[in-house]
């Protein structure tokens, strides 16, 4: 009697991957995503063939559209910069969110207090202020974090919270602009403190800020000492310490410029777009740049790359919320997707799967 | 006295959804997984014990709905966690974003709904003693139910057999292989009853707190019951202490609120996440650099059997 052939699953670890998979391998786990987020939709009574045609129309159907999603990609690709460099160290940045607020809360205190009339002298101040802030909140994180070995994770959590509730303190207080009918903003800014926009859409200067930001990540992480020393301590912390390399300081400095990076974003939102300081000013930017940094394993082109497709999902949510009348979260249930999926679809980068036909008997 | 009572009580009720979630979390990370995904669980399972309630008027069967969703979504954590080895933290990440946006959706119809859910059922005799009594013994059955899943966690995780393999497998996972029991299921295990126990959680906000539905209810309590597991220092009972603590500031906000005083009300919402801090902080200052005590040595490492070392 012939037995019938059994096929069996052999894993082998993979050592080198190449160009190409680090290519495909992205789009695959993102398609995947996407239809495992499809099929979860339509478990939740939504069409999901209607849903993504919605997103696609809206973000990319039109000039406008298109316009909005790189008004979009800006804070992501900025925000996504700023936790690549703490995770790059291993370490946890999940306070993007709040680093904005404060970063938004500071050139509006600039705006308020040091007004100029002069453009650039007054979006300068923004900007460091801004830096400083955002900088300041992501140093609180890094500094119990060396000293105490507090967990950054939980830190720079409750830090958003209270930079968002803090923001909330002074747009709801004395920052209110009393012409606003009760509407909780400050004073729109003056014309010195905005950012330039371009080509008659929506479209600012925080653009090039963005670009630079990431040719600079680039250039510090591969060709500067302060950049191997990240990575060393990122790649296996014990044996930097033991090359001499000091982990506490690098835990601050680190947080510390991430927190400034994302700062910017706060001020280049608000400076560049809003031209006021409100409540709920950002969608999330903070947690979305997590996605972007994770998805683009933490390299600079592809957070632009990535940004830019956050870009879509965010124009496309905002379509969805006014046509399908869908709750704006309802994205988050194709982010959690995504990166469920980018996770799963690591296996294939680190094995190599084969089918192994055997005779059984 | 007579003036804290109802504080004191209302602490307790406010922290009950905060001591599941830290209850369930303890579980899981004592295996070695660190599921930061609690906000999502809580608000999944505030949706489905609602809706589940909301269509068959049992508010028992919405609790096991919750419990059963809250597993179900840490099976794609644990899957992640154990059997490929992925990143924790993102995981963890993409289960609160899964189940924020997850519930918001499902929830869009069932916004002005009620429900009778749980009502109060004050405990003969215990609850005629002053003070203890109107504080912890006139409440609702989940609340007596978390008294006694805590003490009972307890008892489970320090002084049974099974116990002490998932002490074990949050340890050193190698020697649990060794000793021929599967590191890996454990910590699946755990990790689905861990996240069924914070989804519990949130459905006693939909069902017993505040008896709606509303998008993002939870409000930041998984968040907060994630540090709460290190101040509890993977200790069930201090769970408890920490919960309610919580709960209590959650308590005074609302009251000082309601006073209408003119503190301002930012002020007083930043208040449980600055505590969060400063208490980590103090446990941290306190043990010094050998850090936490209770910390399970394997927590948030993936483990394989081809690659042990």
């Amino acid at each position: 009697m012939i037995l019938p052939m059994k096929y069996r699953v052999v894993l082998r670890r993979r050592f080198k991957t190449g160009l190409l998979f680090e290519g495909v391998l992205p789009v695959l786990s993102v398609a995947a995503a996407l239809v495992f987020a499809g099929g979860a939709l339509s478990v939740f009574g939504v069409s999901p063939v209607a849903t993504y045609r919605a997103m696609f129309r809206g973000a990319l159907g039109s000039g406008y559209g298109f316009s909005e999603v790189v008004v979009k990609t800006i804070p992501l690709v900025i925000s996504g910069i700023a936790v690549a460099l703490a995770f790059r160290m291993k370490t946890w940045n999940i306070g993007a969110e709040g680093q904005i607020y404060l970063g938004a809360l500071a050139s509006a205190a600039m705006v308020r207090y040091f007004p100029s009339g002069n453009q650039a002298v007054m979006l300068l101040t923004m900007t460091v202020g801004a830096a400083l802030a955002g900088g300041a909140w992501g140093y609180m994180a890094g500094f119990m974090k060396s000293r105490w070995n507090v967990n950054e994770v939980i830190t720079t959590l409750m830090l958003n919270y209270i930079g968002l509730h803090l923001a909330d303190y002074f747009i709801y207080g004395s920052w209110r602009d009393p012409s606003s009918l009760g509407f909780p903003m400050t004073p729109p800014f003056p014309p010195s403190a905005r950012l330039p926009q371009f080509f008659g859409t929506r479209v600012h200067l925080g653009i090039v800020a963005a670009v630079i930001l990431v040719l600079v990540f680039r250039l510090v992480i591969r060709w500067t000492r302060w950049g191997f020393e990240i990575r060393a301590i990122g790649d296996n912390p014990r044996a930097a310490v033991y090359s001499g390399i000091r982990y506490g300081r690098n835990v601050e400095l680190v947080l510390f410029i991430s927190g400034a990076i994302a700062g910017l974003a706060g001020m280049t939102e608000i400076a560049g777009l809003q031209g006021r300081l409100q409540p709920g000013f950002s969608p999330g930017y903070g947690y979305t740049a997590i996605i972007v940094a994770w998805l683009a394993r933490l390299n600079p082109w592809a957070i632009l790359v990535v940004s830019f497709f956050m870009g879509v999902l965010l124009v496309g949510g905002e379509t969805i919320q006014v046509i399908m009348r869908l709750p704006l979260a309802s994205v988050q249930v194709i982010q959690g997707c995504i990166l469920f999926s980018v996770l799963g679809f690591e296996f294939f980068r680190n094995y190599r799967v084969f089918l192994v036909r055997k005779e059984s008997g | 006295m007579e003036v804290l009572i109802p504080i004191l009580a209302a602490a307790v009720r406010s922290g009950t959804p905060i001591l599941y979630a830290t209850l369930g979390e303890i579980l899981t990370e004592r295996s070695g997984v660190q599921n930061l995904g609690l906000e999502g669980l809580m608000l999944m399972g505030a949706f489905m014990g609602f809706s589940v309630t909301h269509a068959t008027g049992n508010p028992w069967l919405g609790v096991i709905a919750a419990f059963v969703t809250g597993a179900a979504i840490s099976l794609v954590h644990a899957f992640l966690s154990v059997s490929i080895g992925a990143n924790q933290v993102v995981s963890g990440l993409a289960v609160a974003m899964f189940g924020t946006g997850a519930s918001a959706l499902l929830g869009r119809k069932m916004v002005g709904l009620t429900v009778t859910g749980f009502g109060k059922i004050p405990v003969p005799v215990l609850s005629g003693i002053p003070v203890v009594g109107p504080v912890f013994f006139d409440h609702d059955p989940l609340v007596y139910i978390s008294y006694g899943l805590a003490f009972f966690l307890y008892w489970f995780i320090f002084h049974t057999r099974p116990g002490l393999n998932l002490r074990a497998v949050g340890e050193s996972p190698i020697v649990v292989d060794a000793m021929g029991l599967s590191a890996a299921r454990l910590r699946y295990a755990y990790t689905l009853v861990g996240g069924g126990l914070a989804a519990v959680g949130g459905s006693y906000l939909s069902l017993a707190y505040t008896k709606m539905w509303s998008e993002g209810m939870s409000a930041g309590r998984g968040w907060i019951a994630v540090a709460l597991v290190i101040f509890a220092l993977w200790n069930p009972v201090r769970a408890i202490l920490g919960s309610y603590l919580f709960g209590g500031v959650g308590a005074m906000q609302l009251r000082i609120q309601a006073a209408g005083t003119s503190f301002p009300a930012p002020i007083l919402m930043m208040m449980p996440y600055i505590f969060t801090i400063l208490v980590l902080l103090a446990i941290s200052v306190k043990k010094g650099k050998g850090i936490l005590l209770g910390s399970p040595g394997a927590l948030g490492v993936p483990y394989s059997r081809e690659e042990r070392t």
